[in-house]
């Protein structure tokens, strides 16, 4: 006797082609414009915008430029954006002091005339170099601190002959000269440097930007490589439309009982717990497909790795809606009519969605949010979602999320089963 | 035609339904007091009442949506929330209890499924029901896009969809036009004539002397005459007529004289019974001498209606 009610519901929303509409396109739209905002960023920690203008035109200074370019957390702006009708103009000391000043970035730097011919020195020697000119929004903390850091860093992985040549120099000064010998092997190993910093110029403007510092660092993608941020969309705002979607489902019941439908299905063969086991299934395969077509479209218009991971979306999908599915049949179960229904289901959704990480990532809250988030259905969903697309997890490996979900369902369905009574017999 | 499905409980010398001293009570309000009835094999028992007299909750403790507080139902003789009973049982809510967004066909396949037919026995039930109630060329018409007539068709279609032996009908004409009423009861006395039994509640005196073999007359919850129609009237009424009189001017009093003379007075209108004919004259005489001016003066053959003012004091309408 399930499965005829599962039937009805089929048809029914076949029938209603705006229901239809609205269950598969609306949380396509609304994902859709969460992955076009975050999906090329493998996170969303903006770029720092710096202004860089260069008096020197100097072989030093354009090799400064290039470095502080090659670095991808630096936005480097050297003209203000092209508008229609003709080429900008590089920046000045004087227009990039009033772009600072208009926001239009938070440091500009100034690379002054006389710089390349003392770019880097040691010692008291360096007292006479013109210094580069850093101007800065002081309401931005952050910006000019990188920027510094990573001009010394810049200064020693983009020169790194001159550095030597400076530092050999200076050795040579302090330590009272060096031998002819010393001299022909420091020549030479300064001629090899600048061999090897011309090639790798040559070769890639995006090579390793840590190459040459001081403490060597190798940096490698254990988690998300190749990743962005679409697929963690996909879940978490699959997840929130799941919930409307099975409350919405689940509210069929209040509309049969208010129009007597209900009292006709239980006097047939039909009992209350068949009709709630029917209403479940119709609200879970309904949820399941939703999640299907979402990913379905992530994987063809955003790319997202959907096959591979099938497995665990099929397992991750299917526990997801018997959770939504039965909190939907809760829900309507505790309320007494569809008006009852509306402005509950909408509120307990949207304070889910906001604590379980569906409108933006858990980790950016702080730990007790984070805590207080695992008691939502959103929360464990988006994390076993997380482990499949994001972390290549196995199957297996995602029983914590597949037990919780499962246990809030048969929890929800139970507690609606018992609510359900009142309609069995007045 | 002959059912293409029948009931599986199996017919026996049992009574169809037996209704015994049953009870129910909302809270403070008794619903049902006490009722007991007999539905014989193939008649059509009408409940006849006021709104609110408990017709509507009867019905529903005898198909299970109500729990009687005390009293037994059975249907063939089976208990009456049996599996067999419950298949046997028909039942014609009066509220549209249809699924509005399918199509006719889809309620009938649907409430089908729910009784439990399948495949060939679905498909005769559900175009069987189609052509009782006049839906065939509207098969595939959503229900929210017929007229309220066709509803009430269907939804009577619905409730006999597992072709049942015993059919309980709760007013299924409310709310439909005069030429839909025609057309229901021409559906009812097709069940009648293939030897359905049925219990049929109504407020309309018309339906209940038109359609139904018996009368259960009821009132706050308790059945308070039974009979066939003229057994009623001449329980109620004997040999007696009934006098109608409309006032154009009622004097101080009016009340009061109508009283004193074994009437009723309401709206305007007093009504007295008379052994003979030759009464009317003393009446008239009488209202003349206590300065009441009448407007009209009428003799008629009690009905129903005449009944249920007898017996209760209050129209039936009300």
């Amino acid at each position: 006797m399930i499965l005829p009610i599962v039937r009805t519901g089929l048809i029914a929303l076949r029938r209603d082609r705006g229901a239809f509409a609205l269950s598969f396109v609306l949380p396509i739209a609304f994902f859709s414009i969460f992955a076009v905002i975050f999906g090329g960023h493998r996170d969303s920690t903006p770029k720092v915008k710096v202004i860089v203008v260069d008096e020197d035109h100097s072989t030093a200074s354009q090799r400064l430029i290039r470095g502080l370019e090659r670095e991808g957390s630096l936005a480097v702006k050297k003209k203000p954006a092209s508008k229609k009708g003709g080429e900008q103009l590089d920046y000045t000391a004087t227009t990039a002091e009033a772009a600072v000043k208009d926001g239009t970035a938070p440091v500009a730097l100034i690379i002054p005339h006389g710089f390349g011919e003392n770019p880097i020195s040691f010692g008291a020697s360096g007292e006479n170099r013109p210094p580069i000119q850093l101007l800065k929004d002081s309401s931005d903390l952050i910006a000019p601190q990188v920027i510094v850091g990573l001009l010394q860093k810049v200064a020693m992985t983009a020169m790194p002959d001159l550095m030597a040549e400076q530092g050999s120099k200076y050795l040579d000064r302090v330590a009272g000269g060096f031998t002819p010998e010393q001299r022909k092997r420091i020549d030479e190993g300064l001629d090899e440097l600048r061999r090897l910093e011309d090639s790798d110029e040559q070769s890639s403007a995006s090579g390793d930007s840590n190459r040459g510092m001081p403490v060597a660092v190798a940096t490698r993608d254990v988690v998300g490589q190749n990743r962005d941020m679409v697929s963690f969309y996909a879940a978490a705002i699959g997840v929130m439309f799941l919930l409307f979607t099975a409350s919405g489902a689940s509210g069929s019941l209040l509309d049969e009982a208010e129009s007597g439908t209900l009292d006709r299905v239980l006097s047939s063969r039909v009992t209350m717990g068949n009709l709630l086991a029917g209403k479940l299934l119709y609200s879970m395969l309904l949820a399941f497909s939703q999640l299907v077509v979402m990913f379905l479209w992530a994987w063809l218009v955003f790319k997202v790795d959907f096959i591979p991971h099938i497995p665990g979306f099929v397992v991750m999908g299917l526990s997801t809606a018997f959770a939504v599915g039965a909190f939907g049949m809760l829900l309507a179960s505790i309320c007494r009519t569809r008006a009852q229904l509306g402005p509950l289901s909408t509120l307990v959704i949207l304070l889910m969605s906001s604590l379980g990480g569906s409108m933006f990532p858990r980790y950016f809250m702080s730990e007790a949010m984070q805590k207080a988030g695992l008691l939502t259905i959103n929360a464990w969903a988006i994390d076993g979602f997380t482990e499949v697309f994001w972390r290549d997890e196995p199957i297996s490996h995602l029983w914590p999320q597949v037990l919780v979900l499962l246990g809030i369902g048969v929890l929800f369905w139970t507690a609606a089963r018992r609510l359900a009574r009142r309609w069995e017999y007045s | 035609m002959a059912p293409a499905h029948v009931a599986s409980i199996a017919p026996s010398l049992s009574l169809p339904l037996r209704i015994e001293g049953v009870v129910k009570r909302f809270g403070g309000l008794t619903a049902v007091n006490g009722v007991s009835l007999e539905l014989n094999s193939g008649e059509c028992l009408g409940l006849l009442g006021p709104n609110g007299a408990g017709k509507s909750t009867l019905i529903r403790s005898v198909v299970g949506r109500v729990i009687p507080d005390s009293g037994t139902v059975s249907v063939f003789g089976a208990r009456a929330d049996s599996s067999g009973a419950r298949e046997a049982l028909g039942w014609i809510p009066q509220e549209l209890a249809l699924y509005p967004k399918l199509t006719c066909r889809e309620n009938l396949q649907s409430f089908g499924l729910y009784h439990g037919l399948r495949g060939a026995a679905l498909r005769t039930a559900v175009e069987w029901c189609l052509d009782w109630a006049s839906l065939t060329d509207r098969a595939l018409e959503p229900v929210a896009h017929l007229s309220g007539g066709m509803k009430r068709r269907l939804n009577m279609a619905a409730g006999l969809i597992h072709r049942p032996k015993v059919i309980l009908m709760d007013e299924p004409t409310v709310g439909v036009d005069p030429q839909s009423r025609n057309r229901i009861f021409e559906m009812i006395e097709t069940l009648h004539d293939e030897g359905v039994s049925m219990l049929y509640t109504t407020h309309y005196m018309e339906e209940a002397e038109r359609l139904c073999d018996r009368i259960a007359v009821i009132d706050h919850g308790r059945v308070i005459a039974l009979g066939t129609k003229d057994e009623l009237v001449q329980n109620a009424f004997a040999s007696r007529s009934e006098v109608i009189v409309r006032f154009a001017k009622a004097g101080d009093g009016v009340d009061g004289w109508v009283k004193e003379r074994a009437g009723v007075f309401e709206d305007g209108m007093a009504r007295f019974t008379i052994e003979h004919a030759n009464e009317v004259a003393g009446l008239l005489d009488s209202a003349g001498n206590a300065g009441h001016e009448l407007a009209d003066i009428s003799l008629r053959k009690p009905n129903l209606e005449s009944v249920f003012l007898h017996l209760t004091g209050r129209e039936l309408r009300d």
